[in-house]
């Protein structure tokens, strides 16, 4: 008997650990969210959201609603943004459905989508979609002592399509005068998982390279037996570990690897920010799908000068109304923050995006103004 | 859903002195019918998953062909994956279960005895460490340093169609997915084996030793035996973790080609678990229900790989103390 | 009595043992770093003079040791000796060939997660915070929560089912949860996620994301494995010790509880250590299910928590501009991960020392 009150004694022992330690923690909150002081913007009508929103959408955008989210808990302390990084589909699945406010997407609402997004948000001209985010997609290469090459489309797309197999290639050497070229292998890495950066990158291939580039655009990397990688981490990574290889990726994330400038008319554009938005501004916007809908077409053939067109466009989708105010208040002044300079600039600066040009801020703003709680 | 079955004490309290017979009979059946209880808890939400799992799938059955992704219906879809989950899992438990195997006797029956309790905590680590972590570890450090291995394979084992090459430059193959899994479930497997070796009982390895048999004459006759069944079981634990691994295979293997048993080139083909974790994020419409009819396609696999398993198990039932 | 078949199956190959052993004679105590030595030398010198390779030294090294330490032994020792003292260095080599992944893994997360390993990392999170600084202070509260809720269903269940398995089961039923048992290793990590994404939207309507989501897609992947440990342990038990509790008068589940589960304690927190650690890395569900917050959370029915394995995948995943502090974050994450299986592990450990009968 002895033993056996000794054992439970230790038992509850045991227990008066485990729950004093958990105790413990659950005293005390983060160092860094002490409760949030007045002062700064606290006259504009941001700083009276006190909404919780959540969006969920397109991992493209992460970097970007970090700053985003981190920036407006100080222009609008009381308010929450949360953003889960599903991806794009499961974003506009769940924005469909109801289940979030608003979503990133780095493709538009497709038709079958956006009749179900405009009975969600109560009308046709009730769903926008801005491009908020923009970012060039670099095509890097791993070749030694070489940081740029001069490259046309029909050459990206032989060379992806591994009908160009070697470096010193006379289809490469013809627009690189005065490049020692060596005689490696070309491994060409794509993505391995569904993206829209493949998806927007084989656009462009199909748009510009036109009979170089026999696939249709698509996701899903459409030629097999490559060298292939998760994510953009992943081929830069990839890239960067071999010799002679060439990847895509988004520009921010290219780090010291060299970089491909393709032909646009006739000169050669490298990716940057300012060329990317170039491009995007230069585009069509797609007609007849509601008042704020500003999908664009994106012009992958252009030849203005300085435009870069290999760009990942990724959507902001919402409503115009919302049944609960204090919901509709802070998706207002989100997106008003997101698309304001100091927003873009505060992503750029942590994601490498392509700010929105003011032009397109000026159209924007309608559509974000309408916002408003419903009835 | 865990207040009906908790074990609590509520049946001890309800335990008086033994002497009182009725009452200790109700604690009997308490007792049997929460175990009872629990495995039929257990029968219930596996028949909810099974019905989201068929709900969510059964479009992608009775789409035509051409809605697939590939264009050429499901079955050329998965096929390509099946093969993928399955030699991927085959590298790793043929090259983890002997090694966990000797892993668990060197900790049991020829480490030190003070030694071994430590070098047994020192294996389970490898088990506490997350999937991408082991993903990261694959790319970036074991993949690099399988580079030249590769190379030498294909330079004078080339002749045999597993390593026919090309040999890839970056080292992501099937090979070191598999080196991966495979030290993904090696603490798996060491762990089960280890607790039933330790089992064995003291009078058989005594019994053996006392008839002058060497330490290995020992082993193969009373604790192998024994162990049989434990060792089994853990290899189908650690295999289960094999088919189902996610994260480290997305990360570690170049995905990009069909059937193959190439298994040095960067072309290779995806498992069903990593090709999920790979397509669902920007995955809409019907590619969400091709995606989800693939994990039941891995669903009937682990089934199929564990009734073998039980078949085996179950014929030499005679070593377990329970029967 | 499985010994007295295999013996005598084997007693025509076996010398008589009492000779077989006292009339050979026995390699000195260097022979085996002797052979070690000369083994790794001679190997050296062939090197030497076709060029040097550090792995390829090692792995000819040990073969040539095995090899040439199996032939003396048997000349000296004869064949049975030999034999021993070969699956000797077969053993304890494989120990050390397992090692080399481990400590190389523990190599690369302490080398990369030790420079966020601050006091900064433990007490703040991410809120407000772009770029470097910040902590995981949300993310470490997530994953206890999340993974004691799912722990604290998925260990009774899976026990009790294993005890019902292994002394109640008989029949129709319990056939049939082996069998879905075995089902439900098999189900992808994703699925349930989704699985518990759809159960609450039934419950509390779509878009519910919280901590106890999560809990219960990680309880989908942990019961069976609590099961099918279990169930192992439960079963090697020696029946001798049912049956002379049975004789004292001790009803079944008295006896269960106090004789079966505290023999086989040490088994099954060994087990249910595997289980968490198995299911506490797991990424995609808790995505799908708990969604992401950059804020503490400790409320698990209310809101979306941060958890150890998302933060870490993310960081790694989508880095910002300038990747660093990302990936420092994402590694550390990592190892704190590591730590808190480590700590569980010793836990169990130590718990299932006080339970466990004090025989020897």
């Amino acid at each position: 008997m002895n033993t056996l009150r000794h054992g439970s004694r230790a038992r509850l022992a045991a227990v008066g650990f485990v729950a004093s330690g958990a105790m413990l923690l659950a005293g005390c909150g983060a160092s860094n969210e002490s409760a949030p002081a007045a002062g700064g913007a606290s006259s504009s009508a941001a700083a009276e959201a006190s909404g919780t929103i959540a969006r969920a959408g397109a991992t493209s955008q992460q970097a970007a609603m970090e700053a985003w989210i981190a920036g407006f808990s100080s222009v609008a302390p009381d308010a929450t943004v949360n953003y889960d990084p599903t991806g794009s589909g499961a974003g506009r699945t769940q924005f469909t459905a109801g289940a979030v406010q608003f979503a990133g997407s780095d493709a538009a609402l497709d038709e079958e989508e956006l009749p179900t997004a405009q009975q969600v948000c109560g009308g046709a001209d009730n769903v926008i979609q801005m491009p908020l985010y923009i970012s060039p997609i670099a095509v890097i290469f791993n070749l030694e002592g070489i940081q740029t090459l001069n490259l046309a489309p029909g050459t990206v797309a032989r060379i992806f399509n591994r009908q160009i197999t070697t470096w010193n290639d006379p289809a490469i050497a013809a627009d690189n005068p005065g490049v020692a070229l060596p005689a490696t292998p070309i491994t060409p890495v794509n993505r391995s998982d569904e993206s829209g950066t493949t998806e927007n990158f084989t656009e462009y291939l199909a748009a510009a390279a036109g009979a170089d580039w026999p696939h249709e655009p698509d996701g899903v990397w459409p030629v097999q037996g490559g060298e292939a990688a998760q994510g953009t981490s992943g081929v830069v990574g990839a890239v960067g570990g071999g010799q002679g290889t060439i990847g895509y990726a988004d520009e921010s994330q290219a780090g010291d690897l060299g970089q491909v400038h393709v032909r646009v008319g006739s000169a050669f554009v490298g990716p940057t920010p300012e060329a990317a938005a170039a491009v995007v501004e230069a585009s069509p916007r797609v007609t007849g799908q509601g008042q704020y809908n500003f999908a664009v077409e994106l012009d992958r053939d252009t030849t203005a000068s300085g435009a870069y067109p290999v760009v990942l466009v990724s959507y902001t989708i919402a409503c115009t109304q919302y049944s609960d105010a204090a919901v509709a208040d802070t998706v207002h002044a989100f997106l008003n923050y997101m698309a304001s300079d100091e927003g873009q600039q505060a992503a750029s600066s942590n994601a490498g995006n392509a700010p929105i040009s003011d032009s397109q801020r000026s159209a924007f703003q309608p559509a974000i103004d309408a916002i408003a709680a419903a009835g | 859903m865990s207040t009906e079955t908790s074990p609590g004490p509520a049946p001890a309290g309800a335990a008086a002195p033994p002497s009182t017979k009725p009452v200790v009979q109700a604690g009997d059946r308490i007792f049997s019918g929460l175990a009872k209880g629990a495995g039929i808890l257990i029968l219930v939400v596996l028949a909810g998953v099974a019905a989201f799992l068929i709900v969510q799938a059964a479009p992608a059955f009775f789409a035509p062909a051409e809605d697939i992704p590939g264009g050429a219906g499901f079955l050329a879809y998965v096929g390509p994956l099946i093969f993928g989950t399955l030699l991927a899992a085959l590298i790793a438990l043929l090259i983890a279960t002997p090694l966990a195997v000797a892993v668990a006797l060197f900790i049991t029956h020829y480490a030190p005895r003070r030694l071994a309790q430590g070098l047994g905590y020192l294996v389970d680590l490898l088990a506490a460490v997350p999937s991408i972590i082991y993903g990261l570890w694959g790319a970036g450090t074991l993949a690099v340093a399988a580079v030249p291995l590769m190379q030498w394979l294909e330079r004078y084992l080339g002749w045999i169609p597993f390593f026919a090459g090309p040999a890839s430059v970056t080292g992501r193959t099937m090979l070191v997915a598999g080196l991966v899994l495979a030290v993904m479930i090696l603490p798996i497997i060491t762990a089960v084996s280890r607790e039933v070796f330790l089992q064995t009982p003291k009078l058989h390895e005594e019994a053996a030793l006392a008839l002058g048999a060497t330490r290995w004459e020992m082993i193969r006759m009373a604790v192998l035996p024994f162990g049989r069944s434990g060792i089994i079981s853990g290899a189908m634990l650690g295999l289960g973790r094999a088919l189902g691994e996610t994260m480290a295979v997305a990360i570690v293997l170049s995905v990009s080609g069909g059937i193959t048993f190439n298994l040095i080139s960067n072309g290779n083909p995806s498992t069903i678990a990593a090709n999920i974790a790979l397509q669902f994020p920007e995955a809409s419409g019907l590619t969400v229900n091709v995606l989800i009819a693939s994990g039941l396609v891995l669903f009937l696999i682990t089934l199929a790989v564990n009734s073998i398993a039980r078949y085996i198990v179950n014929r030499r039932r005679e070593f377990s103390g329970a029967n | 009595m499985s010994i007295d078949t295999t013996q005598r199956e084997r007693a025509d190959q076996i010398p008589p043992i009492p000779s077989g052993l006292e009339e050979r004679g026995q390699l000195p105590r260097w022979a085996m770093p002797g052979a070690l030595a000369a083994s790794a030398v001679v190997v050296g010198v062939v090197f030497a003079i076709i060029g040097f390779n550090v792995g390829l030294w090692v792995v000819l090294t040990a073969v040539l040791y095995a090899v040439g330490l199996y032939a003396w032994s048997r000349a000296v020792e004869g064949r049975r000796k030999a034999t021993d003292r070969l699956v000797t260095i077969i053993v304890s080599g494989a120990f050390i060939l397992a090692l080399i992944p481990l400590v190389s893994v523990v190599v690369t997360v302490i080398g990369q997660g030790i420079a966020r390993f601050d006091p900064e990392f433990f007490t703040s999170s991410m809120r407000g915070v772009v770029g470097e600084g910040g902590g995981a202070y949300h993310a470490i509260i997530g994953t206890l929560i999340i993974t004691a809720l799912a722990a604290l269903m998925s260990i009774p269940v899976g026990l009790l089912t294993a005890v019902y398995l292994v002394e109640y089961g008989k029949g129709r039923l319990a056939r049939a949860i082996t069998f879905f048992v075995d089902v439900m290793t098999g189900i992808p990590s994703i699925v349930a996620g989704l699985f518990a994404v759809a159960l609450f939207a039934i419950i509390v309507g779509p878009g519910a994301r919280f901590g106890f989501a999560g809990s219960v897609a990680l309880s989908v992947l942990m019961i069976p494995v609590v099961v099918r440990a279990t169930e192992e342990m439960l079963k090697i038990v020696p029946n001798e010790l049912r049956e002379a509790s049975y004789a004292l008068g001790v009803t079944k589940w008295r006896t269960i509880l106090k004789v079966v589960i505290p023999t086989s304690i040490a088994g099954i927190a060994s087990g249910i250590t595997l289980a968490i650690a198995r299911v506490i890395g797991e990424t995609a569900p808790l995505l799908v299910a708990v969604g992401l917050t950059t804020a503490v959370n400790f409320n698990p029915f209310d809101g979306r928590m941060a958890t150890l394995p998302v933060f870490s995948y993310l960081s790694y995943a989508t880095p910002g501009v300038p990747r660093e502090p990302y990936l420092e974050r994402a590694w550390t994450a990592a190892l704190v991960l590591i730590i808190i299986v480590m700590v569980l592990n010793l836990l169990a450990r130590l718990i299932a020392r006080v339970f466990a009968p004090k025989t020897r």
